[in-house]
């Protein structure tokens, strides 16, 4: 008992918000995308070209002279704009060429592996971890943060945790009570119905795959810039099929992804708090658990399990 | 006619598409405060020239006015913006969003921060619908609401964009008696604000009932425009299916014997729940054809699919040899003696990527000869293929040719050599020459009543009026998911099987089932 | 014409009429791989380095001596399983991005029989390859039976298995399986010798396995044109309401599809614990289930394609470290053109593209030298 108490602390839920950040970003991408009927598996590259740039751009800024803060932050602009532009390709290959999306989000992560292999071996001439660069470590809000309980879990992060949460409600708020939103869901489940009223089905797909591309790569830079100040080959590991499995559980909505985040994000850093404690319980199980429950959240054990109607399909006028 | 200026008029509008002319010289006048009635089969052209009105396709010749003056309607936001409102066949609106979303969506209302001003869309969907009669629920979603009601929501969307015309097409296809009341109330309120009104229908008793004047099409031509003081069911029915001359074939008399299929009050729902079969009953035995004729989307294809297992039937039978086999699996009903000549070839027909000797097997690829165990006889399938393409004529340079590279008529072929090769107890043939080139035609016909003669059992099921009269020896008649009809074809005249067809007369007992 | 010139022109066109097909067909893949490559010397160029000598560097990294080329074929075998998976499953018209888990779990079990349950020599390997590749069938076929029975889009459980099974893997050889030791990377215990893969290319580590594969990409080809099963999970991948309307059962046939793409993985796992690795490490992840992607697009889904394909990439995968040493090229850029190859394969309208592209180019460039020539005229 005295364990599970230890365990269950502040730190461990102030952890549970770091670690499903990027998370969070990746998923709300997702839902932009596949809202507006294109399926985007390549998450998990968009998110690695993401880390890559942040962490150059960070490299670059202080090799520039700016100070540190600046090129951290210049790290995460430049991430976005990466990762909307790799999006761009899988936007062009899936909308214009109407390529197989899955197998276009594919090719899209073993490229971002490559290329970001490629750049670091080049650049760095590593294969391992990149020289460490400035980043965005924790941010306190005065005052907030000296919020017991609350104000370690909630204010003070770092700065991307912030955007991240802001964003969940943003995102819910464009999607659900703007035109823009209704819109974008409109063509991705009856494509045909929007385009009869003047819609113009292809230049909103394109920007669900930006909006993707641009928070995926955001999610992309807390990985390396957030907790760290390096970037890894290879570092999302596999976040970016989580956040896809997020995507699904929390049934294409930004506040069900929220949770399924935080859910994930938990399993994620009670696992680590289990192992520090030394306890025996084996943590693959608890980093099984996303993936799993994604699963029995597909075979509808848990309500019925309904993508955007026309997602995958490409449109043909 | 009076001087008055249409509203919209249609002048020498001509569409080809490559192979066929869907719409020659036709002329459409809608004037304020009418309905305008325009008739014709599946097929006939209607829909080709209300997609050219709404700028889904631009005409090859001929001009379109809006009051007078000439316009070119080049997309829908163009047609929308010069009030034509359309209300399609296949409702155009996305099911999980509410009534109220799918009427604003393209024109949404903002409020001053440029979200959704959802209360003033509100607002105008409530005023229009009391102006209107239209009732609908605005925070409804559209797949939770019924028929009649979406279709008034389609209606309400062009209401909500100042349409000024309204284009009805097919409106009544998926409606309730008590429905088309309601859509006729509405009509007739909207002509008194002084809305024209096209009402594009097969359904005579209607278009006596509410349009002051129709026009009739026929394979894409205009047969003529008749006021509704001077037209009857009968006049309208000739004017729809016509006097063509096409070859007939000589088919003697057929000598029926044992009943082979007994369909029994047989009921069957739509993916949505909408009834579609309500009480089929008929019976069909050895050496006759039993034909049934009928405008597509009366029930016809879903009748074929319950019979051949492809789809349930929620109550009735069906027998085949006095054996039931009412919802058994497709490969059971296929050994049972069952052979389906399907009416879309490239959907169930054939696998486009398979060659003829592919083709030429499937459904009983897995049986000898073709089939050892699970190694496929080549040979055998070879020299089947051989006997297809000489019997059948099949013009191709070789069997191992993919069957999407023949000519539709030589794939059609393909099928009923197929079909015709299993010595089925019972051929059913749905559209069996649509898309066949006249040689060919006159190819199958004579094949199918070969099988009658035979000694088989034929069910022949098109949408041609003289396919089914050329080869039934009995014809029955579908509407709204019931046979409604049934005459010996030496006594069937198309004017009398027109008004069966479009539902102004009837010969069966009603059945159970909801109508 | 004499008859002999007659006989010429015959021979001729019916050359033609066979290769003429095949010809079309490697038409795609073909133009793909040499777009990639071209795009791939692109990269090559742009780091200040010549694409030449990188590829040079390449084709010798992988086949440079006789160690090399039983590398390189070592590295093929398992593209060949995984990538027969992909391509089979494909057939059903199925995406199996989860022959990596397939994979590993069919390593997993083959490990299991190879070290706990001794048997004689020879018998022993069989069962720990069987054993494989029911275990990669059975992970395969839980995905082709939840799209049959519920609908669920294969794309995602699959991926979903994937962890699940690196993540049990991890369980097992961290625990039950762990092999007590003082090294630092968790490991299981050795395969026993009666359960090994002979090499059969000193000094090179290639094992019997090739031959394996090569076997099982045979069998799958008779499989899939010359058998029943093949014929029908053709049909539903290809028109699922005309395998439906024949009677073929398109559901079963997804699921089986599955079942023997997993299997096909599995059996790749198996190979390389017997034949190369003999125990499984912590970390253990090698990708060929992604790879194989590539191998069965490029191989359009054929396994004679599959099994020239799956040469292909050991090839690049195999050299890049050579281009790298070498060349000084990072060996990532194989990554790329992998993904590149992907790409032109999935959207052929680039690689059909790219001759009249070239031509139009040309027809614009000759305009401008034409029009620059009679300016040049008339001044």
């Amino acid at each position: 008992m005295d364990m599970l108490i230890s365990i269950f602390s502040v730190a461990l839920f102030a952890s549970t918000i770091r670690a499903a950040t990027p998370l969070i970003l990746a998923a709300l991408g997702g839902i932009f995308s596949e809202r507006s009927g294109v399926v985007n598996i390549a998450l998990e590259g968009i998110m690695l070209i993401g880390a890559f740039f942040a962490m150059l751009i960070s490299y670059l800024g202080r090799e520039a002279g700016l100070p540190p803060l600046a090129s951290a932050l210049a790290g995460a602009v430049g991430a976005m704009v990466f990762g909307f532009l790799i999006s761009m390709i899988h936007a062009v290959v899936s909308i214009r060429y109407r390529a197989d999306q899955v197998v276009s989000g594919v090719a899209i992560n073993i490229l971002a592996l490559g290329l970001t292999g490629f750049l670091l071996q080049q650049i760095f001439n590593t294969s391992g971890n990149s020289p460490s660069v400035p980043n965005l470590p924790a941010a306190p809000i005065p005052g907030l943060a000296s919020i017991p309980v609350l104000g370690p879990i909630f204010f003070n992060q770092p700065p991307i945790v912030y955007i991240g949460l802001i964003a969940v409600p943003v995102a819910a708020f464009v999607l659900f009570r703007t035109p823009l939103g209704l819109r974008i869901r409109a063509v991705g489940e009856h494509p045909k119905a929007a385009d009869t009223v003047g819609i113009n089905v292809f230049r909103l797909r394109y920007l669900g795959v930006a909006l993707s591309g641009v928070l995926a790569g955001l999610g992309g830079a807390y990985l390396s810039l957030g907790q760290l100040n390096i970037f890894t080959e290879g570092m999302t590991n596999g976040r970016g099929y989580i956040a896809l499995a997020a995507v699904i559980f929390g049934k294409w909505s930004p506040w069900g992804a929220l949770g399924a985040c935080l859910l994930f994000g938990l399993a994620d850093a009670v696992q680590i708090s289990l192992q520090n404690a030394g306890v025996n319980i084996p943590s693959d199980f608890l980093l099984m658990l996303p993936y799993v429950l994604t699963l029995v959240a597909l075979t509808g054990f848990i309500g019925r399990s309904n993508p955007p109607a026309a997602s995958g399909v490409p449109y043909e006028k | 006619m009076s001087d008055r200026v249409p509203v919209i008029e249609m002048r020498d509008i001509t569409k080809v598409f490559p192979g066929v002319i869907a719409n020659d010289h036709i002329n459409l006048a809608a004037y304020e405060g009418e309905v305008l009635g325009l008739l014709g089969e599946n097929g006939a052209g209607k829909s080709v020239l209300m997609s050219i009105l709404y700028g889904l396709y631009e005409p090859t010749e001929g001009q379109i006015f809006v009051r007078g003056k000439p316009v070119e309607i080049t997309e829908p936001r163009a047609a929308i913006e010069l009030g034509i409102g359309m209300v399609h066949q296949h409702f155009m609106l996305v099911p999980p969003f509410t009534v109220a979303e799918n009427i604003i969506l393209g024109s949404e209302p903002r409020s001053n921060l440029g979200t959704l001003d959802t209360a003033a869309a509100v607002q105008k969907i409530k005023d229009l619908s009391e102006q209107y009669g239209l009732d609908v629920d605005p925070y409804a979603k559209i797949e939770d609401i019924s028929v009649g009601m979406a279709q008034r929501v389609e209606i309400l969307k062009t209401m909500y964009r100042g349409a000024q015309v309204l284009i009805l097409d097919e409106p009544t296809a998926v409606l309730t008696p008590q429905e088309i009341r309601g859509l006729f109330k509405i009509m007739r309120t909207l002509t008194k604000s002084g809305f024209p009104v096209i009402f594009i229908s097969h359904k005579l008793k209607e278009l006596m009932e509410i349009c002051d004047s129709v026009t009739v099409i026929r394979r894409g031509k205009m047969i003529g425009s008749i006021d509704i003081a001077e037209a009857t069911p009968q006049i309208l029915a000739s004017m729809m299916v016509g006097r063509d001359v096409v070859l007939q074939v000589d088919k003697g008399t057929g000598q029926p014997k044992d009943v082979v299929l007994d369909v029994n009050n047989l009921q069957a729902t739509d993916h949505s729940g909408l009834p579609v079969l309500n009480g089929v009953s008929f019976q069909v035995r050895a050496g006759e054809i039993v034909g049934i004729a009928g405008v597509a989307g009366n029930g016809q294809s879903e009748l074929i699919e319950v019979i051949t297992g492809l789809h349930k039937a929620k109550a009735g039978s069906v027998n085949l040899n006095g054996q039931i086999i009412t919802n058994h699996p497709a490969k059971d009903i296929i050994a049972k003696g069952i052979a389906t000549i399907p009416e879309d070839r490239h959907h169930r027909g054939l696998v486009l990527d398979f060659s003829i000797a592919d083709n030429g097997v499937l459904g009983s690829h897995d049986q000898p000869p073709f089939a050892r165990w699970i190694r496929r006889a080549f040979g055998a399938i070879k020299t089947y293929a051989d006997k297809i393409i000489k019997e059948f004529d099949v013009r191709t340079p070789n069997q191992e040719v993919l069957v999407k590279n023949l000519s539709g008529g030589n794939q059609q072929k393909v099928i009923i050599a197929r079909e015709m090769g299993r010595a089925p107890d019972l051929l059913i043939a749905a559209q069996p020459t649509r898309g066949v080139d006249v040689g060919a035609i006159e190819f199958i016909h004579k094949r199918i009543i070969e099988q009658r003669d035979a000694g088989k059992a034929v069910l022949v099921i098109s949408n041609e009026l003289d396919e089914v009269m050329g080869l039934s020896d009995r014809i029955l008649v579908m509407f709204h998911g019931e046979i409604v009809g049934e005459l010996p074809a030496a006594e069937a005249t198309e004017d009398e099987l027109g008004l069966y067809m479009a539902g102004a007369k009837r010969n069966t007992p009603e059945q159970g089932g909801e109508h | 014409m004499t008859a002999s010139q007659e006989s010429t022109t015959t021979v001729k066109q019916r050359i033609m009429t066979v290769v003429a097909p095949i010809l079309q067909q490697l038409f795609l893949p073909a133009g793909a791989i040499v777009l990639s490559l071209l795009a791939g010397a692109v990269f090559i160029l742009l780091i200040g380095k010549n694409p030449v000598t990188a590829y040079i560097a390449l084709v010798q990294g992988a086949f440079g001596n006789l160690f090399s080329i039983g590398e390189t074929l070592e590295n093929t075998t398992p593209l060949i399983l995984t990538g027969l998976a992909v391509a089979f499953a494909f057939r059903a018209k199925l995406f199996n991005i989860g022959a990596e888990g397939q994979f590993l779990m069919g390593a997993l079990a083959a490990t299991w029989v190879g070290i706990n349950l001794p048997m004689p020599a020879g018998i022993h390997l069989l069962a720990a390859l069987l054993a494989g590749t029911i275990v990669g069938g059975l992970w395969g076929g839980f995905a082709g039976l939840l799209k049959a029975t519920r609908g669920v889009h294969e794309v995602i459980s699959t991926i979903m298995l994937n962890f699940i099974a690196i993540f049990f893997i991890s369980y097992m050889v961290t625990g039950p399986m762990k092999e007590v030791s003082a090294l630092d990377i968790p490991q299981t215990a050795r395969v026993l010798p009666t359960a090994q893969l002979m090499k059969i290319m000193p000094p090179s580590r290639l094992s019997a396995g090739i031959i394996i594969a090569l076997l099982a990409a045979g069998f799958i080809w008779w499989l899939l044109w010359k058998t029943t099963i093949g014929y029908e999970v053709r049909a539903v991948g290809l028109n699922f309401f005309a395998a439906e309307y024949a009677g073929i059962r398109p559901n079963y046939n997804m699921f089986l599809a599955m079942l023997i793409s997993g299997g096909l993985a599995g059996l790749g796992g198996a190979i390389i614990m017997t034949g190369l690795f003999y125990r499984y490490q912590h970390g253990f992840e090698p990708g060929y289930g992604f790879t194989a992607i590539a191998v069965a697009l490029v191989g359009g889904n054929n396994p004679p394609g599959v099994v020239l394909a799956a040469l292909l990439f050991a090839t690049l995968s195999q050299g890049a470290l050579g281009m790298q040493n070498v060349a000084g090229v990072p060996q990532d850029t194989v990554l790329i053109i992998q993904a590149l190859v992907i790409f032109f394969v999935a959207a052929p309208q680039i690689v059909r593209a790219a001759p009249d592209w070239w031509a139009k180019r040309k027809a614009a460039a000759a305009a401008a030298a034409e029009g620059a020539q009679m300016e040049g005229g008339t001044a």
